[in-house]
C-alpha cells in the first residue's frame, strides 16, 4: 500500500514536526518517508560526538541548518576526565564547512574547541547566528574576535563557563560598527577586562538585545549606562556588584533597573554587596530567574531579595540562605519549578552555615510546583527524604549531595537506602538523580524496581556489590547515562548486562573494580561499543588483567574506535587488539 | 527534548538490547540470552588466564536469573569480592573517607561494619592501604564545577589574608586555608585546625610540553614538594608509550623521591612557571607554599629556550631544595 502524497506535501507536514524522537519515529516509518526526511530535516542534536562520524552525519543529513555537539563525558566537570582525552570539535568544523554553507547554529558542549576551529567558524558559514558554547575549552579571546569580526548576521554568542584563555585583545571592538543583529550576548566566564566604550555601542545599536550576561570585570558603576542603552532586556547578568556606597550610584542604578520593564532573570552579583542589591527591587516582581549562586551575601539580605520576586520559579543560591532562608523562600514563591543550592565552604570540615535537610524539606512543602532539585548539605535523614518524596511526586530531577561521602542518616545512623526508594516510588516521573551519603545494594534494588523513567543517574561511594549494578542496568529501562565513582561494582554486573549498554548513550566507572580482562572482553564481544580504558598509570598490559582499571567509559557508536585517543587511553575492541600484540 | 540519531533503530537495525521502551519481558528476555553468550565465554577465558587465582571460582548465574530471585546472599558476590586483596590495590588512592578519624564524624567507620553482612570488600581493602603519602585526596568531590570552586576562591581571596606560607609548607595547604574563609564574615575555620582533609581543593594548572601539542593538567594541592611534582610530571610527558613496566607497578614505595632532571638542570628540558604576574620563572626557587600562590600555569621548556628567566645559581648544590617532610 503506498502513499501517493506528493513528496512536496509530505515535506510540507514534516515541517512542522521539530522534536528530534518525533523525526526519528518518522524516519522509520518506511523507506520513502526515511528519504523526505532526511533531505527536510534542519537541527540535529548529537548527545556524543564519538557516537557518529561527521562523514555519516553529513551522507544522511545533508541540509542542516543547525547542529548541537557533546563531548566529553559528565564527570569531566569534576576533573575526572584527564586532560586530553578528546572531544575536539575541529574535525566537525572542517567537515561541516564543506556540506552545510548554510550552517546557521552551533551549540557546543564540554569540547576542544580551537582559536582555528573558531576562524573557521567564522569564515565558512555566510549565514552563521547562533554560536554557543558550555564548558568548552582550548580557545582564547582571539578566537572570539573572529566570530565578532567576521559573523555579519550574529544573534547569539553566548559562553557559559568555559575556560578560556584571555588575550585581553579587546576581542568586543571586532564587533564592526554596522552589527546590529544581537540577541544574546554572555560572557560571564572570561577573565579579563572588555572595553566599556565598545561594549556600550555594541548594546546602544543592537536594539534587539534581550540577553546580556557580563563578567565580573565589568564594574558596578558602568551597569546604570548599560542598562540605559538596553531597556528591552530579558536577561540580565551584571558584573561585579560592589562599590562604595554612594547615593548617587545608587540612584541611577535604580532607576537604570527600573527602566528595564521587560527583565525576567537575573544572574551574575560577584561579590555582591547587599546595599545595592534594593535598586533591583523595581523589577523584582517580574523576576523569574535568580541566579544568586556567586553572590556571598547572607541570609537575611538574602530573604530580603527573594521576598520581592513572589513570582520566582528558578532559584540558584549559596547555602547562606540557610534554612530560614528556604522557609521564607517556601512561603513567598509558590511557583518555584527548580532550586539549587551550593556549598560555599565545599571542602570545609565542619559546617559553616545552618543549613540542613530541613530547608529542603520546607521548600518541598511551601513549593507545590518545584520540580528541579540539586542540594548540597552536610546531614540527612531517611525521615527527611521519605517527607520530600510524600511532599513532591512531581519531581523529575533530584540530585543531592551529602558532603561527606559515606554519611550516614545522621538520627539514625542507617544508610539512606531507604530515603533515595521513597524518592523513586514516589516520584514516578524521576528522569534524573544523583545519590550521595551511605547505601547499600538495597538502594539499587529500589531504584531498579521503580526508576522506570530514569534517564540519568549518578553514583559515588555507594553499593557492596556487583548486586547494586546489576539491579540498575536490569531495571531501569529508560537509563541512557550512567556514571559511576569509587563503587565496589566489577566484572560480572557489567557482562552479565553488555547488551544493555547498547541502548544507553553512556557509562562511567572510575576508582571501580573492573579488571582489564573484562574490559578486553567486553570489547570484543561488543562491536557495537567503544569501550575506552583510561589510565595515567601506564598500559594496563603492564599490571596483572585481573587487577582493575582506573577508568572506563563505554558507549555506544556505529563509527568504530574513534583515531583520536591520547597515550593514556585504550579501546578495548577487536581491531585494537593488535595494540598489545 | 533530546534524541539520538535513531541511526541504531533506524534503516533496519533491530538494536541489539531490545530497546529502551517496551515490555519488560522483552527487553529481559533479549539481555539474557546475550548473557549467557557473554558469560559463557567469560567463563572460559577466565580457566585460560594463569594470572588469575587458581582457588576462584566464579559461578556466572547472574544472567539466568533475571527474575529478580538474585538475592544478596547469592555466593558469587563474596567469593568475588574475596579476590581483590590488599596488593590488589597498590596504588589506588584511599577511597576518601574511610581513613578518616576526623572527630565528628566517626560515624562514617562505626557504619561499615554496621551494615548488611555483605563484606565491601574493596572499601575494607581500600582502607587498609590508607593514603600513601599523606595528600589524601578525593579528586572531584564535592561535585563542583572547576569554574565555581576558582570563582568563590578567587572571591575569597579578595577578602582575607593568606596564610603564612611556612605553617602550611608540610601540607601545601595555604590555598586550602584561603578557600576555607570564603565564609566572608566568620573566621571559625582560621587557621590550619583541619585534620586529616580528606577532601580538599584540587589546584588544577595546565602544563605544556614544547614540541607536543595536547597540554595536560595536574593538580598542584597533591602535591607537597617540588620533587612529587616533578616526577608527575615526568612520569606524565615522558612516559614510554611501549608497554614496558609502568613506573608505579604494584607494591612499589611512592616515597622513593628520586632528585628530579626537571629541576637539576641535568635534563634537555626545564619546569617553568607562568606566575600571577605573567612572567615565567623557573620552577624550584621560591618556598612551595608561595609557588602555590603565584602559579597560573606550568611549561616543559626546552633549556635551550630557558635564557633570560630568573637568574640560576652556577652550581647545583648550591640550589634551594625543598625537601620533602
Amino acid at each position: 500500500m503506498a502513499y501517493s502524497f506528493p513528496e512536496e506535501v509530505l515535506e510540507h507536514v514534516f515541517s512542522f514536526i521539530q522534536d528530534d524522537k518525533d523525526r526519528n519515529a518518522v524516519s522509520l516509518v518506511c523507506k520513502s518517508w526515511y528519504e523526505i526526511e532526511r533531505w527536510c530535516r534542519r537541527r540535529i542534536f548529537v548527545g556524543n560526538c564519538y557516537a557518529v562520524s561527521p562523514r555519516i552525519v553529513m551522507r544522511r543529513f545533508p541540509e542542516l541548518r543547525s547542529v548541537s555537539l557533546k563531548g566529553k563525558p559528565h564527570f569531566a566537570d569534576f576533573n575526572l576526565v584527564p586532560e586530553g582525552w578528546g572531544g575536539y570539535v575541529y574535525p566537525w568544523i572542517s567537515a561541516m564547512a564543506e556540506a552545510y554553507p548554510w550552517l546557521e547554529e552551533l551549540r557546543l558542549k564540554r569540547m576542544v574547541v580551537t582559536d582555528e576551529a573558531l576562524e573557521l567558524i567564522s569564515r565558512s558559514f555566510k549565514n552563521f547566528s547562533v554560536l554557543v558554547l558550555s564548558s568548552c575549552e582550548g580557545f582564547t579571546t582571539d578566537g572570539l574576535a573572529a566570530i565578532a569580526a567576521n559573523c555579519r548576521n550574529l544573534r547569539v554568542l553566548e559562553l557559559w563557563e568555559c575556560e578560556v584563555d584571555d588575550r585581553s585583545g579587546n576581542w568586543l571592538s571586532h564587533f564592526p560598527e554596522s552589527c546590529t543583529s544581537l540577541v544574546s550576548l554572555s560572557f560571564p566566564c572570561l577573565d579579563g577586562e572588555v572595553s566599556f566604550s565598545a561594549l556600550e555601542r555594541l548594546v546602544s545599536r543592537c536594539t534587539n538585545l534581550r540577553t546580556l550576561r557580563l563578567n565580573n570585570s565589568v564594574p558596578l558603576d558602568k551597569l546604570p549606562n548599560l542598562l540605559r542603552r538596553a531597556p528591552q532586556l530579558v536577561d540580565l547578568g551584571t558584573g561585579a556588584y560592589t562599590a562604595e556606597l554612594r547615593p548617587e550610584l545608587y540612584s541611577k542604578l535604580g532607576d537604570a533597573f527600573a527602566g528595564c520593564k521587560g527583565l525576567k532573570s537575573l544572574s551574575g552579583f560577584w561579590e555582591a554587596v547587599p546595599s545595592y542589591l534594593p535598586a533591583t527591587y523595581s523589577i523584582c516582581a517580574g523576576i523569574r530567574s535568580l541566579n544568586l549562586s556567586y553572590a556571598t551575601i547572607q541570609s537575611p539580605d538574602l530573604v530580603k531579595l527573594i521576598r520581592q520576586c513572589p513570582n520566582l520559579q528558578r532559584l540558584w543560591v549559596l547555602d547562606y540562605i540557610e534554612d530560614c532562608g528556604l522557609n521564607a523562600l517556601a512561603t513567598t514563591c509558590k511557583d518555584l519549578q527548580e532550586l539549587r543550592v551550593f556549598p560555599s565552604d565545599p571542602f570545609g570540615v565542619e559546617a559553616n552555615v545552618s543549613l540542613t535537610e530541613q530547608g529542603l524539606v520546607s521548600v518541598s512543602e511551601g513549593c507545590p510546583k518545584l520540580q528541579s532539585v540539586l542540594y548540597f548539605c552536610r546531614q540527612m535523614s531517611n525521615a527527611a527524604l521519605f517527607t520530600i518524596a510524600r511532599n513532591r511526586p512531581n519531581l523529575t530531577r533530584f540530585r543531592l549531595c551529602i558532603i561527606e561521602p559515606r554519611a550516614p542518616d545522621y538520627l539514625t545512623l542507617q544508610p539512606l537506602d531507604a530515603g533515595f526508594g521513597a524518592i523513586v516510588e514516589n516520584c514516578k516521573d524521576l528522569q534524573r538523580l544523583s545519590l550521595s551519603g551511605l547505601l547499600t545494594d538495597r538502594v539499587f534494588e529500589y531504584i531498579g524496581t521503580h526508576a522506570k523513567k530514569l534517564e540519568m543517574l549518578s553514583i559515588a561511594f555507594a553499593g557492596d556489590s556487583d548486586l547494586g549494578l546489576h539491579h540498575v542496568l536490569s531495571g531501569c529501562n529508560s537509563l541512557r547515562k550512567l556514571e559511576i565513582r569509587d563503587c565496589p561494582f566489577g566484572d560480572q554486573a557489567l557482562l552479565a548486562n553488555a547488551s544493555k549498554l547498547e541502548t544507553m548513550r553512556s557509562l562511567w566507572m572510575s576508582s571501580c573494580s573492573v579488571s582489564f580482562e573484562a574490559c578486553k572482553l567486553l570489547g570484543q564481544k561488543m562491536p557495537s561499543l567503544n569501550v575506552e580504558v583510561i589510565d595515567e598509570r601506564g598500559s594496563p598490559e603492564s599490571r596483572p588483567e585481573s587487577l582493575p582499571i582506573d577508568k572506563l567509559y563505554i558507549y555506544r557508536t556505529i563509527a568504530g574506535p574513534r583515531c583520536d585517543m591520547p597515550s593514556f587511553v585504550w579501546n578495548m575492541g577487536e581491531r585494537s587488539a593488535l595494540r598489545f600484540s | 527534548m533530546e534524541g539520538a540519531l535513531g541511526l541504531l533503530g533506524g534503516g533496519g537495525g533491530g538494536g541489539g538490547g531490545g530497546g529502551s521502551s517496551g515490555g519488560s519481558t522483552d527487553g529481559s528476555m533479549s539481555t539474557v540470552s546475550k548473557a549467557e553468550v557473554v558469560e559463557q565465554d567469560y567463563v572460559g577465558l577466565m580457566s585460560e588466564v594463569s594470572s588469575y587465582p587458581a582457588e576462584a571460582e566464579l559461578e556466572l548465574g547472574l544472567g539466568l536469573s533475571l527474575g529478580g530471585a538474585v538475592k544478596s546472599n547469592h555466593c558469587p558476590w563474596r567469593e568475588y569480592g574475596r579476590i581483590l586483596t590488599a596488593k590488589d590495590f597498590p596504588s589506588v588512592v584511599s577511597r576518601g573517607s574511610s581513613a578518616s578519624s576526623s572527630s565528628s564524624s566517626g560515624r562514617a567507620n562505626t557504619s561499615v561494619t554496621a551494615i548488611t553482612g555483605t563484606k565491601r570488600a574493596a572499601d575494607s581493602v581500600a582502607q587498609e592501604v590508607g593514603p600513601a603519602n599523606g595528600a589524601s585526596q578525593v579528586v572531584g568531590w564535592p561535585p563542583i564545577r572547576a569554574y565555581r570552586i576558582n570563582s568563590l576562591a578567587s572571591q575569597a581571596k579578595a577578602s582575607t589574608v593568606e596564610e603564612e606560607d611556612s605553617t602550611a609548607i608540610g601540607n601545601g595547604r595555604s590555598k586550602d586555608s584561603a578557600r576555607k574563609n570564603i565564609n566572608g564574615t566568620s573566621n571559625k575555620n582560621n587557621g590550619n585546625v583541619q585534620e586529616n582533609g580528606r577532601l580538599r581543593s584540587s589546584l588544577f594548572v595546565k602544563v605544556n610540553m614544547d614540541g607536543l601539542q595536547i597540554g595536560r593538567k595536574v593538580d598542584l594541592n597533591a602535591h607537597v614538594c617540588y620533587e612529587t611534582l616533578a616526577q608527575t610530571l615526568e612520569e606524565m610527558f615522558h612516559r614510554p608509550t611501549t608497554t614496558v613496566n609502568a613506573i608505579r607497578s604494584s607494591g612499589e614505595n611512592e616515597h622513593a623521591v628520586k632528585p628530579s632532571k626537571l629541576l637539576d638542570g641535568s635534563s634537555e628540558f626545564v619546569l617553568t612557571y607562568e606566575d600571577k604576574e605573567g612572567d615565567w620563572m623557573l620552577v624550584g626557587d621560591v618556598p612551595w607554599g608561595m609557588f602555590l600562590n603565584t602559579v597560573k600555569r606550568l611549561r616543559i621548556m626546552r633549556t635551550s629556550e630557558a635564557n633570560g628567566l630568573a637568574p640560576r645559581y652556577p652550581e647545583k648544590d648550591q640550589r634551594q631544595r625543598i625537601k620533602p617532610i
